[in-house]
């Protein structure tokens, strides 16, 4: 799972819906991978705007990972952005461990890249 | 003639036993998605979503309609191997990411709005409600009343997902009531059509496609 998965997922218990803790999850156990990948910087920036960036820069900095603090005005033409945003978001990726909502302290897995994020009946 | 179809003879394998293998309905979803690809190249997806993923062939062709232009491809799927298949099959170039979830539901409200091609193919089948979701594999087929039982939960969420210019492509039968699918999300603001229909043995398969109207 790469990072720019987390950065959309949330934790969806029953009456868990306090936005600033039920997103982002926080990491437990991260196996990290990193997998070069070509760069495609027009997807990049298409990309920018449907990500949460506050959710991303604490996602980087619990996993140790470099990102600028602010997006630049003109990404397209700031290399240096652009690496960074690609190695974290599609290079990075979360092989193993699990993800914890800082609401309810829900757990979901990560197996093998894919994350579970099925929930039993009580917790729907 | 057209784009190449993608392998998923590892579906043979015992672990991927209960994953639905690619059938008439899958390749006229193919087709319908190869003859929109003028449309889709020109819309520049960039998030795209598809729901019941089962052995990830939808996907990886998506994936291939849209080349070279690159979209974040995200295969939800609630039967682990066919996560797992789908990781497989779409195992090419490409950015893939699979998710073991009911529908999006582990997106909550992060994909509202930003949906730019969601594709479904449902479990379609009438069965009788007690047997949906009963085993992984029958959850791939089983729609309970009218087939519908599955769809009609996402249904609702549709408008909410799709982006200004996102589209939504989705296998249907007749038991389904198409025009009765039509009609209820043309009342929440999205224009559809059948834009392909194929005779498989007893069904009578279309595809339905819907965009936002203005």
């Amino acid at each position: 799972m790469r990072l720019i998965t987390h950065n959309m997922l949330k934790c969806h218990v029953r009456n868990c819906d306090n936005p600033d803790k039920q997103f982002p999850l926080r990491f437990k156990g991260a196996e990290l991978e990193q997998v070069e990948a070509e760069r495609n910087d027009e997807f990049l920036v298409r990309m920018i705007p449907r990500l949460d960036w506050r959710a991303l820069l604490v996602t980087a900095k619990e996993l140790g990972i470099e990102l600028p603090e602010n997006i630049p005005e003109d990404p397209e033409n700031d290399d240096a952005f652009l690496q960074a945003l690609h190695t974290a978001i599609l290079e990075t990726h979360v092989k193993e461990g699990s993800m914890v909502c800082n609401g309810c302290n829900h757990e979901y897995k990560i197996t093998k890249g894919i994350p579970n994020m099925l929930l039993a009946e009580h917790e729907i | 003639m057209g784009l190449a179809t993608p392998d998923t003879s590892h579906l043979s394998r015992p672990e991927y036993a209960t994953v639905y293998e690619p059938a008439e309905d899958t390749y006229l979803l193919l087709d319908a998605l190869e003859a929109d690809r003028p449309l889709l190249l020109a819309q520049r997806p960039t998030i795209c979503v598809e729901i019941g993923s089962g052995s990830g062939c939808v996907s990886s062709f998506l994936n291939t309609v849209l080349s070279p232009s690159t979209s974040l491809i995200i295969s939800t799927d609630i039967n682990p191997a066919a996560t797992r298949a789908t990781r497989e099959t779409t195992n090419n170039h490409g950015v893939f990411e699979q998710c073991q979830t009911r529908f999006v539901q582990s997106f909550g409200d992060r994909l509202n709005n930003s949906v730019d091609v969601l594709v479904f193919n449902p479990p379609y089948v009438v069965t009788p409600n007690e047997e949906i979701d009963v085993t992984e594999e029958a959850s791939a087929w089983a729609g309970g009343s009218c087939g519908r039982q599955v769809l009609d939960v996402l249904l609702p969420q549709v408008p909410e997902l799709l982006s200004p210019n996102g589209r939504f492509y989705l296998i249907t039968i007749e038991e389904n009531k198409p025009n009765e699918i039509i009609e209820f999300l043309e009342l929440r603001g999205l224009r559809g059509t059948r834009v392909m229909e194929r005779q498989a043995g007893r069904e009578h398969l279309s595809v339905l496609r819907f965009t936002r109207s203005e």
